[in-house]
């Protein structure tokens, strides 16, 4: 990161900005960038832990009882433990910093024309708030009992009684951790939405506003919707871990499926949260690499809205076997095969706006091809979830499991390096080695679907999931050599990540230097410098046009940025 | 180094104010949770009349009663910091941090008497609803209180009086929540 010094210095004098110290610049800084990148580095270090414990259970499940290298003997409860904080991990910890706080920091204001988030301080203090969440998570792993054991949806009583979870410390350290990270991105969803909505550009109007910025604060807006009642739950959890308090608890008048509801009321909309920032990088990548404009703009973004709506009328999707009234059952099996229409429309736009367009097939637009086939996989699979009469046998099986990571993989593994590739020029002012790039996308996308087809099946044929050996049941333990394929698999995907990382920090130190726009983009982060400098505009721009004024006919270059004029 | 995009109004509507609404929007579902929560297990829970009747309806009217009368203190320091008025828009925001303070203290009091006569939050899951959402509450007035301190002292030097009123949609909200919990704790017996 050597490009803290490169601020423009007529810049400098017009805005009175000097010379930060060490301390100032990177731990301390209110500059958006900076704190997108420190979401990010904070959100790929979280990864490599999760990505380490799913190696780490993997390894027990494939070959039980074996001394894993780099762990050693996986107890049951290590089994739990590493289970329950790959789930919390890689959703709260990896999927949230680096989707929404790390891309919408960095990207919200340079692609709507303003110098800086129009709560510097706030934003500061979301990712303080952040790391501390993420500091109490990893200390809990080392306290005595361990980390939490009872599944990363936490359900009662399993989660609010030490003596069934055995993790009575861990469990309360968990809880903390979730709940102050659900406060971290409170305070930046603020930021985001009021920055989008009162600091445009001049001439912005809001059909102009790139679709990844609008997906950022749609997801946003639906955090903020629906982490309320989690947060509600999370101190009611707290309570009853700790104080002896009877939210949960039959025996004093509670209610364990109150969690459930209070839980995936967040939680269903928490997918589309992550979903929506990645299907609009995705859009950004395409537009970009196909030289087309998208493809129906406005109805996108009615899609978007209406996605957003319909995914608070879903969550007991997830209760069918928790003894809701099968009318109700009937209610939110329909909402949910309702809510695969927007998704699916949203795919045949990419697809409509890929159509007749000039593609290069960049690194970034392979993540983001890779996106759209792996995530139709996880979408279609959904259905046979999202009905209640197949679920009630597919649930809590290698199915639902398989198809979660056909959806979760994609949106915030694949999301996270198509958009890490596409705006890597533009964050660090060099460009990445496309050779490496490319082996890297092959090595990671054939084995994760190696991992995960095996699993479909091993679901269909009644797996169910969270067991920590098979031996024990002779009609599944037939199958060990498919689970012994799937976790080779994965060791070969881990492996693949070095290269990207390998990639990523030479290309920072010696990678070819960015011009400003090295694609043709026509949003404006694409019109500042590579990296842009403190205040990022030499001159705030103004906007004349939408987005994605690509190949126009009137035009000899294909291209025609936001900001220029006629 | 007030960034540009602060001082920036596309929407019409100052930044803070609508950084306070979004704020708020985040804060109704939170107690929107608590609340509705509450209601499920009141429908389906016939004897937690029997806990409810041990509240004291009285004292929530009293707290009901100094609570809208802060929130009255803090419109009156809005239309004096509207006139420039920063000394006066400072010690109206005062009184109001008052009420507040005399709404814990009452607070305070009350559970004290009731932890005193065996019901604690622990007793039932009534009281485990009754002192956690009014104990979430109870820490919105505490935060609100800081908030007004800081911007009455601000406000007193003829700073920032914009804020004044932001402060103040706070804490309309907390009163709003207030009215809220008074019926369905106190008077739903």
């Amino acid at each position: 990161m050597a490009h803290a010094v490169d601020h423009a210095p007529a810049h400098d004098d017009a805005h009175g900005h000097h010379e930060q110290s060490f301390f100032m610049t990177y731990l301390w800084s209110t500059d958006h960038k900076m704190i997108a990148k420190q979401y990010m580095f904070t959100g790929m270090f979280m990864a490599l832990i999760g990505g380490f414990f799913a190696y780490a259970f993997r390894m027990q499940n494939a070959f039980p009882g074996m001394h894993v290298p780099g762990f050693g003997m996986v107890t049951p409860s290590d089994y739990n433990m590493l289970v329950t904080n790959h789930g919390t991990i890689m959703i709260f910890w990896v999927a949230m910093p680096v989707l929404v706080a790390a891309f919408g920091n960095f990207l919200i204001p340079l692609m709507v024309g303003c110098d800086d988030m129009v709560f510097p301080k706030l934003n500061r203090l979301s990712y303080q708030i952040f790391l501390l969440s993420a500091i109490v998570l990893i200390a809990g792993f080392f306290v005595p009992g361990g980390g939490f054991g009872g599944a990363w949806t936490a359900y009662p009583p399993l989660s609010a009684v030490g003596n069934y979870n055995l993790t009575p410390a861990g469990s309360t350290f968990w809880v903390l951790a979730v709940a102050l990270e659900f406060v971290a991105f409170l305070l930046g969803g603020i930021n985001f939405i009021t920055t989008s909505m009162n600091s445009r550009a001049p001439g912005m109007k809001l059909y102009d506003i790139p679709i990844v910025v609008w997906t950022i604060v749609i997801a946003s807006i639906l955090f903020m919707c629906s982490v309320g009642p989690l947060i509600a739950g999370a101190i009611m959890l707290l309570f009853d871990q700790n104080l002896g308090t009877g939210f949960f608890n039959p025996a004093m008048g509670g209610d364990p499926v109150l969690w459930q509801h209070l839980f995936w009321f967040f939680g269903h909309p928490e997918v589309y949260v992550v979903l929506l920032p990645t299907l609009g990088m995705v859009a950004e990548i395409i537009c970009v690499f196909a030289r087309k404009k998208l493809f129906a703009y406005q109805t996108v973004l009615y899609t978007m809205f209406g996605t957003g709506i319909l995914s608070f009328t879903v969550w007991a999707h997830h209760q069918f076997i928790s003894g809701i009234d099968p009318r109700m059952a009937n209610v939110f099996t329909i909402t949910t095969l309702l809510i695969s229409v927007p998704i699916a429309e949203m795919l045949f736009v990419y697809i409509a706006t890929l159509y007749k367009g000039s593609i290069t097939l960049s690194t970034p637009m392979l993540w983001a091809l890779g996106f759209i086939a792996t995530f139709l996989i996880g979408g279609v699979t959904g259905i046979y979830l999202g009905t209640a009469g197949s679920d009630v046998y597919f649930h809590d099986t290698y199915f639902v499991l398989a198809h979660f990571h056909y959806t979760f993989f994609p949106i915030a593994i694949i999301g996270t390096f198509a958009g890490v590739t596409h705006w890597f020029p533009k964050m660090f002012g060099r460009m990445l080695d496309e050779t490496l790039g490319k082996l890297h996308f092959w090595l990671t996308i054939i084995p994760f679907n190696c991992i995960f087809i095996p699993l479909f099946f091993l679901g269909l044929w009644g797996e169910h999931r969270r067991i920590y050996s098979y031996e024990l049941f002779d009609e599944l333990w037939k199958y060990q050599g498919i689970r012994q394929f799937a976790t080779v698999s994965l060791l070969v995907m881990l492996a693949a990540q070095v290269i990207f990382i390998f990639n990523f920090f030479k290309s920072l130190r010696s990678g070819a230097i960015a011009s400003p726009n090295p694609y043709n983009a026509n949003t404006l982060e694409w019109q500042c410098p590579s990296p842009p400098p403190h205040g990022n505009f030499a001159e705030l721009p103004t906007v004349y046009r939408g987005p994605y004024e690509y190949s126009h006919p009137d035009r000899k270059e294909d291209f025609w940025p936001q900001n220029s004029p006629a | 180094m007030t960034p540009i995009a602060t001082s920036r109004s596309t929407a019409g509507l100052p930044t803070g104010t609508l950084g306070v609404w979004w704020l708020l929007a985040s804060e109704i579902v939170i107690f929107g949770g608590v609340l509705c929560s509450y209601i499920m297990h009141r429908l389906s829970h016939d004897w937690w009349a029997v806990e409810a009747a041990n509240t004291n309806v009285y004292i929530g009217l009293w707290n009901t009663f100094v609570l809208l009368t802060s929130s009255l203190f803090a419109v009156l320091a809005h239309s004096a910091a509207q006139q420039g008025d920063g000394k006066l828009a400072a010690r109206r925001l005062w009184y109001t941090i008052g009420g507040g303070a005399v709404f814990l203290i009452t607070k305070g009091f009350e559970w004290r008497m009731e932890i005193s006569h065996g019901m604690t939050i622990s007793s039932s899951s009534f009281w485990s609803f009754y002192y956690t959402a009014a104990g979430i509450h109870a820490s919105h007035v505490i935060a609100g209180m800081i908030a007004m301190a800081v911007v009455a002292m601000d406000a007193a030097k003829g700073k920032f009086l914009h804020r004044v009123e932001n402060a103040g949609i706070y804490w309309h909200f907390v009163d709003l929540v207030w009215i809220f919990l008074f019926p369905l704790l106190y008077i739903a017996k």
